[in-house]
């Protein structure tokens, strides 16, 4: 089954007079599952796409799908509930948030989720195990290396199960052993929960960790 | 919602400085509030109390034809039989003294010094006269027949270099237009803590009075307390007098008072608007500073899925904790103000507004209702001030704001 589906979206950005066109038709489907990485040069598209599929921005034009549903046709409020349920990120920069600890940062989409106390805790303390961290979970984001930062996202991420995971290159900001320990947690959850990742990256090291790579070049897919 | 708290607390210990320093602002906002009100109440609400209490009474019943600043001693500009009209008046449950009053107009002089005064005929003994008896400093208080006895007060005493047994030369108007003098003693000397009263109002046994005048039987008014101010219009319109009297109120008695407390309270008003727009422009800037500060913060949380109003939540959260916080130290803060302020009070002496009669030390009084309608305002204020900011981190697009500061 297909989690993502992308019919001939664009997106133009306007600043003043001159207009950016970063997707320029992008045709893609994402199945069930896939591990897959969004490749191309610098400026190529790969962030915006990955917003589009996100519900965090809407395409000029097109559509796309997301879990069967047409997710350019909603509102602020009911594209804020779709990432809430069915969408997990992880950035670049360690996007936690900085009062919290590792445990409320995992905790966090599961209380935006209405979970109860109890399966908060049950999950909170499994995910922590999943990454590694479950001597951490009480520590604060600025007491935890970058690598420990963004193992706490893939948890957060991964936290209310959702179907997809979009990450926007996760080691860019890590070193090779962090980088590679990321993947590897990556990969893992992908092989034991099936929850589909898709990955921006430039990073060769990261690239060889992928089963499916799609190329973009100048806002279009050059090769899927 | 606890959550919302617990992030906005921690929040707000992120940059525990400024947040100290809002609520410090809130605070101060508080507490000057505290202060003036209680000022106010303090002058405002006993001035015209004291002026009901000493000068003019809630009610005066008098003779349609008197004119009180000519203090006339006509008999037709007097109340004849003035001890029946009053015992009249005193059977009314809601009064608490109606007694008849003698003004007239002369001066007392002793060696090369004189001064002017508002001879005033009262009867001792009536509760009305309790605020004289009150204010004796020195030597005694007047009885009903005292036959060469006057009461003074504290400034004239000092002008005419005076002390109680001493003699004193007083002249005043009669009923027939003529001068007549006497030597008095005096007797005692008072104070109300009022220069405007206390410099001029001296006091005679109202029989003494009469038969100075030859007003004989007459009396300029008839002085009438309430048991309590709020009372007026109730009872106003129950009294009958003959048809020529009249019936004055205090309010009417006070009109100069009561315009010009009118006119400060709307000044105060204005002086509310500032302090609080202070507090809420301090308030705006904090808080819209946070929400710039944390623009990618407000960016994840949207990512993650937390919706606007929730992020509206957590940005009203911050306030309301800081108008919490404000509002304790401003209560602390408003109290000790208060405090320190009436060790000395704030002496004015003799300020110099003819007609109205204010205590020579304004002190400020510390009322509940006023208490909590300052510190209702300020957290109002202060959590309709979090909104501006609150509404713009809420409307912040995740994408803008993950963008940010990349
Ligand atoms: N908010 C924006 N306003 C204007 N132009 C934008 C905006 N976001 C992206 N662009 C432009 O759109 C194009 C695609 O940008 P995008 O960030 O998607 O590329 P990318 O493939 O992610 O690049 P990188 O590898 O550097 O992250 C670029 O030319 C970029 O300058
Ligand atoms: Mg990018």
């Amino acid at each position: 089954m297909e989690v993502v589906k992308i019919e001939n979206i664009t997106r133009v950005y306007k600043v003043g007079q001159i207009e950016t066109h970063a997707l320029r038709g992008v045709n893609l489907t994402i199945e069930n599952g896939e591990f897959t990485a969004l490749v191309g040069p610098s400026g190529s598209g790969k962030t915006t796409l990955l917003q589009m599929i996100g519900c965090l921005d809407q395409p000029s034009t097109g559509r796309v799908f997301v879990d069967g549903k047409d997710v350019t046709t909603l509102n602020r409020n009911q594209r804020a509930d779709m990432r809430k349920g069915h969408i997990g990120f992880i950035f670049q920069f360690f996007a936690l948030i900085p009062t919290l600890s590792a445990y409320e940062n995992i905790e966090m989409p599961l209380l935006l989720n209405g979970h109860s106390p109890a399966e908060r805790k049950a999950r909170v303390e499994e995910l922590l195990q999943a990454v590694d961290l479950a001597d951490r979970a009480n520590n604060r984001p600025d007491q935890l290396s970058g690598g420990q930062q963004q193992r706490v996202a893939i948890a957060r991420a991964l936290a209310p199960k959702p179907a997809l995971i979009l990450a926007d290159e996760p080691t860019a900001n890590l070193d090779t052993a962090n980088g590679e320990q990321v993947m590897e947690i990556m990969t893992r959850l992908n092989k034991e929960t099936g929850v589909t990742f898709v990955f921006a990256t430039h990073d060769p090291r990261v690239i060889k960790y992928a089963r499916r790579v799609v190329t973009l070049r100048d806002g279009l897919v050059v090769q899927a | 919602m606890i959550q919302i708290f617990k992030m906005a607390f921690r929040d707000l210990g992120r940059n525990r400085r400024r947040s100290f320093f809002s609520a410090l602002a809130v605070a101060i906002g508080l507490a000057l509030l505290m202060l003036m009100s209680s000022v106010i109440a303090g002058e405002m609400g006993s001035a015209i109390e004291s002026a009901i209490r000493l000068s003019s009474g809630h009610i005066q019943i008098r003779a349609a034809t008197y004119n009180e600043n000519k203090s006339s001693l006509k008999w037709e500009d007097l109340v004849a039989d003035p001890e029946k009209v009053a015992s009249q008046i005193a059977a009314y449950s809601q009064v608490k003294a109606a007694t008849p009053r003698l003004y007239a107009s002369g001066f007392l002089s002793s060696g090369t010094q004189s001064a002017g005064a508002r001879i005033t005929g009262i009867d001792p003994l009536s509760p009305a006269s309790d605020p004289y008896r009150a204010g004796l400093i020195s030597g005694e208080y007047l009885s009903p027949d005292d036959h060469d006895s006057v009461l003074i007060g504290k400034p004239m005493a000092e002008k005419l270099n005076l002390s109680a047994g001493d003699k004193v030369s007083l002249s005043l108007n009669t009923a027939d237009g003529n001068v007549q003098e006497q030597t008095f003693t005096v007797k005692g000397i008072y104070t109300t803590d009022t220069y405007g009263f206390d410099s001029a109002t001296i006091f005679l046994p109202l029989a003494k009075a009469q038969a100075l005048t030859q007003t004989e039987n007459h009396a300029s008014t008839i002085f009438v307390l309430l048991n309590d101010t709020s009372l007026t219009d109730l009872v106003v319109p129950a009294l009958t007098v003959p048809a020529n009297l009249q019936i004055k109120t205090w309010r009417e008695l006070n009109a100069l008072f009561v315009e010009w407390e009118t006119m400060a309270q709307s000044y105060i008003g204005i002086f509310y608007m500032i302090i609080l727009a202070i507090t809420a422009s301090v308030i705006i800037n904090t808080l819209i500073m946070s929400v710039y500060e944390r623009t990618r913060e407000i960016g994840i949380l949207s990512a993650i899925g937390m919706r606007g109003s929730r992020i509206l939540g957590l940005f009203l959260a911050e306030s309301s904790l800081l108008a919490v916080g404000g509002v304790i130290m401003g209560l602390l803060l408003g109290v000790l103000a208060i405090y320190l302020f009436n060790i000395n009070g704030f002496y004015i002496g003799n300020m110099g507004l003819t007609g109205i009669l204010v205590t020579d030390t304004i002190r400020a009084k510390l009322t509940l209702d006023n208490t909590i309608n300052v510190t209702v305002m300020t957290f109002i204020v202060t959590i309709l001030s979090g909104l501006v900011p609150a509404i713009t981190a809420s409307r912040l697009e995740p994408v803008a704001a993950l963008r940010a500061e990349k």
